[in-house]
């Protein structure tokens, strides 16, 4: 089955990307496809690079990010959500005149025609968060 | 044509207090270019999203609702309102904007995009939809 995943909710304030990890890893292990992995709301919190957890906790973005690398997999951020909580890769940051960017590796920033494309394209949308 | 999907905008929440019913407008707005079968539907508090006469001025917050009055324009013009969240919060349907759209097929007639459904009507909504976004 070809499935989208959406993920509304930051990291460690809500168990929403983790329960998303969780989920991607058993349908890829299940040998489903997943077409894109959308990151919306505060969700987009969780493709900072600048994240440093505790040692001995897990660390959500990384997990994603090698996650992404492992299988192929489309880690897309929404601009609009991402430019109100200060998510930034080097376009954007050349766009706005910011000092740094802080997009995590495997992460992309795009527009919220992606999350539409994945709602046409997949046989299953499935959201993580409140 | 068979790439097109019913979509439907589930509205949950508040208008205000977090940013889901904001950031779902702007999801309807995007989605709109795409040309799919869109609806909306408001349960829960989500009703309150319609309930007209916002100020939001002491909040600080841009007031978003003239986009609701808006959407007629994006083509959409199925909005569903569930009956037992309205009577739940003592609001009817007289408590709410309105929201119109263009009817093609009688002549361009203007008409309400808002259907009263009840809570088993709703749910059968749900179940025909394709793709459900749920804020």
């Amino acid at each position: 089955m070809k499935l989208g995943i959406v993920v509304y909710e930051g990291p460690y304030q809500h168990e929403a990307s983790d329960t998303a990890y969780n989920f991607a890893v058993a349908a890829l292990q299940k040998g489903h496809e997943i077409f894109r992995v959308f990151f919306y709301h505060d969700g987009v919190n969780n493709g900072t690079r600048l994240t440093t957890p505790p040692q001995d906790d897990r660390h959500i973005q990384q997990r994603w990010s090698e996650l992404a690398e492992k299988h192929g997999l489309d880690l897309v951020v929404c601009v609009a959500a991402a430019q109100r909580r200060g998510i930034v890769d080097e376009d954007e940051k050349n766009r706005h005149g910011k000092d740094a960017d802080n997009i995590a590796p495997g992460f992309r920033i795009s527009g919220l025609g992606q999350l539409i494309e994945a709602g046409i394209q997949c046989d299953r949308l499935v959201t993580f968060g409140d | 044509m068979s790439d097109v999907k019913k979509f439907l905008y589930v509205n949950r929440k508040a208008p205000h207090g977090t940013i889901y019913a904001w950031e779902s407008l702007e999801v309807v707005l995007i989605g709109a270019a795409f040309e799919q079968d869109v609806a909306l539907a408001f349960v829960d508090d989500g009703v309150f999203q319609l309930v007209k006469g916002w100020d939001t001025g002491e909040l600080g917050v841009k007031n978003f609702q003239p986009s609701f009055t808006a959407l007629g324009d994006y083509d959409v013009q199925k909005v569903y309102v569930e009956r037992e969240a309205l009577e739940e919060r003592g609001l009817t349907e007289g408590d709410l904007i309105e929201m119109t759209y263009e009817d093609e097929d009688d002549d361009w007639a203007e008409k309400s995009s808002i259907r009263i459904v009840s809570r088993e009507e709703m749910a059968a909504i749900m179940a025909d939809s394709d793709v459900i976004l749920s804020f």
